[in-house]
């Protein structure tokens, strides 16, 4: 059995430095990123984290180029792209392609300018593939505190408004009528977005944050209809695919072809979407109506068709 | 036919609503009584959600005033009027049971992690039991049919335990038979709950056994009273500024308008306002 262990999980693991940052700061983002997404999923906001996800490779490119850690960039651009979404109206379904098209267009030139240019003045040819794909394995350890913090800082935000973002994204509504304010609401969950999308940047790039964002919840809300559950569940899944995901980057370190490693961003989103697809195979069948009996002429179908009233 | 129960407990004056050039509501004034059944009957377009949004303060009127139990309405009312907007779209994925949408109106406009506690639970129970919906309540809610949706939203009103609800078109896209579900629960609410009920439709067809009173809107003006009196050719007539005929077949009520132009200059197109529901 040991031996076995040992097979799987290189000597060493443990004591190496940079694989116990990984791993702990690997943790609080993906529970960081499952919870927030959970409510991502529940809002139909993937998109609006997408998007900050290509704004914030501008803030990680840019934020190299001036030999800023990435993370700040990512945040302080994040933060400051979900304040703008919010004026040009992301959150409305009309009106938020093309304006949102436009301003993403302009982010990702810009980061692939920033991108060169570093290249050009540093000689790191990884700049921008950390920047993108991320590496949980060169987190410098002075940002550790930050990255604890603000992953922290945005799962308090979510508590403390789990319930109000539950009901505007429901019933807003009702939920107006009732005196949330709904906006309001709406730009701090931005905000808080854009906290956990640089986290997930930081930690699998920005080209494959989404997927930590997206891919636990996604998976949890297929396989619970209870809200806490949801986020339990997502967390479960983000974390056990992100140290799943390090342990196998540790090994492919004597893998070919080069014998310098895998990324760790790899083996994560591999998990990610293996849950996904089990989750999709696993998924009990759903109930047929009930009203089935009681009301013939079942309505769901024509629900989705409304008069401008 | 009950005559109206109770004191004044909403009042309009002399509503009116300008939206740019647009005068959606003008001078649209009426009393609703507590525990009364009251449609809210016009076609698309004069103005249904607008009065609905104002009476929740929702959209400022321009001119006129609400009265809550005979005193301007507080800016909150808060707990005290139930809504149920017409649009409901919840996808299929979204893990949240027929009870936690109920739980909402209770608290969901509070901050921190609910505290869940037997009474709690009681009470979101109790409301949709008194909309027949507690067969359903461990059921994920976008996987309900629209109908069974419909009484998940109507349960989220009336747990807060109003004394008005107000629901936006509850039946548009529902099947006769749900809708006349739909309406034999608000029907109850009212007089079993003393609720005082406000819905809005543009058929009014399927409310005729259950309503007493009617507000009729067109051209963003109103008329109401007794829905006998209000459903004539004389009142409507006024109202859409042309010739207006109501006729009586089979025990259905349509009110066909001529080619009147509507306030914002759109032709009415002959319309039919109400029509034969599936």
């Amino acid at each position: 059995m040991p031996h076995i262990f040992r097979a799987i999980v290189e000597p060493g693991l443990l004591s190496s430095g940079p694989v116990r940052t990984a791993i702990l700061v690997g943790t609080v983002v993906a529970v960081t990123s499952a919870v927030v997404g959970v409510f991502t999923v529940i809002r139909g906001q993937s998109f609006a984290g997408h998007s900050l996800a290509d704004v914030a490779t501008t803030g990680g490119a840019g934020a190299f180029l001036a030999g800023v850690n990435q993370f700040w960039g990512f945040l302080v651009v994040g933060v400051v792209a979900a304040g703008i979404m919010e004026l040009i109206g992301v959150q409305r379904r009309r009106g938020r392609d093309v304006a949102t098209g436009v301003v993403l267009g302009a982010a990702l030139g810009a980061a692939a300018l920033f991108l060169y240019l570093g290249t050009q003045t540093s000689s790191t040819t990884g700049a921008s593939f950390t920047v993108l794909f991320g590496s949980m394995f060169v987190i410098s350890p002075d940002t550790v505190p930050a990255l604890i913090v603000s992953g922290v800082l945005a799962l308090v935000v979510v508590a403390v408004l789990s319930r109000v973002l539950l009901f505007t994204s429901v019933s807003p509504e009702v939920a107006a009528a009732r005196g949330v304010p709904v906006k309001a609401v709406g730009v701090a969950y931005l905000a808080v977005l854009a906290v956990a999308v640089s986290l997930s940047a930081v930690a699998i790039g920005t080209v494959l944050s989404t997927a930590l964002l997206i891919g636990p919840a996604a998976t949890a809300v297929h396989l619970t209809k209870r809200p806490a559950r949801a986020m339990i569940t997502a967390a479960v899944i983000g974390t056990a695919a992100t140290w799943l995901g390090i342990l196998l980057a540790y090994d492919s370190y004597y893998w070919p072809p080069s014998r310098r490693g895998w990324p760790v961003s790899f083996f994560v989103v591999v998990f990610v979407v293996a849950a996904y697809l089990v989750s999709y195979v696993r998924r009990p069948g759903r109930r047929p109506p009930l009203d089935r009996a009681t009301e013939p002429g079942h309505d769901r179908d024509e629900v989705t068709v409304c008069s401008p009233a | 036919m009950a005559a109206p129960a109770g004191d004044p407990l909403l009042q309009l004056e002399g509503i009116g609503v300008r939206l740019g050039a647009r005068q959606i509501l003008q001078d649209v004034s009426f009393t609703i009584g507590a525990g009364e059944f009251t449609g809210l009957i016009g076609p698309n377009g004069a103005g249904k959600t607008t009065l609905l949004r104002v009476i929740l303060g929702l959209q400022p009127a321009t001119s006129g005033r609400v009265l809550l139990d005979g005193r301007p309405r507080p800016r909150r009312a808060g707990a005290q009027i139930g809504y149920v907007p017409q649009k409901l779209a919840i996808d299929a994925d979204v893990p949240l049971r027929a009870r936690d949408v109920v739980a909402m109106g209770l608290d969901g406009h509070q901050l921190g992690i609910p505290f869940p506690s037997s009474a709690r639970r009681e009470r979101v129970t109790l409301a949709l039991q008194a909309v027949d919906a507690e067969r359903y309540a461990d059921a994920r809610v976008g996987e309900l049919s629209g109908g069974e949706q419909q009484r998940v939203m109507i349960a989220q009103a009336v747990v807060s335990r109003p004394r008005l609800l107000l629901l936006d078109e509850p039946l548009a896209n529902l099947d006769l038979r749900s809708a006349q579900g739909v309406v034999s629960v608000l029907a109850r609410l009212a007089s079993d709950h003393q609720i005082a009920v406000l819905i809005s439709a543009h058929d009014m067809n399927p409310l005729m056994r259950d309503t007493s009173t009617v507000i009729y809107l067109a051209r963003g003006r109103a008329a109401s009273g007794r829905t006998a009196d209000v459903i004539r050719p004389e009142v409507l007539s006024t109202l859409y500024g042309s010739q207006v005929d109501v006729i009586r077949a089979q025990g259905r009520v349509l009110v066909v308008a001529g080619d009147d132009q509507h306030a914002d200059g759109r032709p009415a197109n002959g319309a039919v306002i109400t029509r034969r529901a599936g």
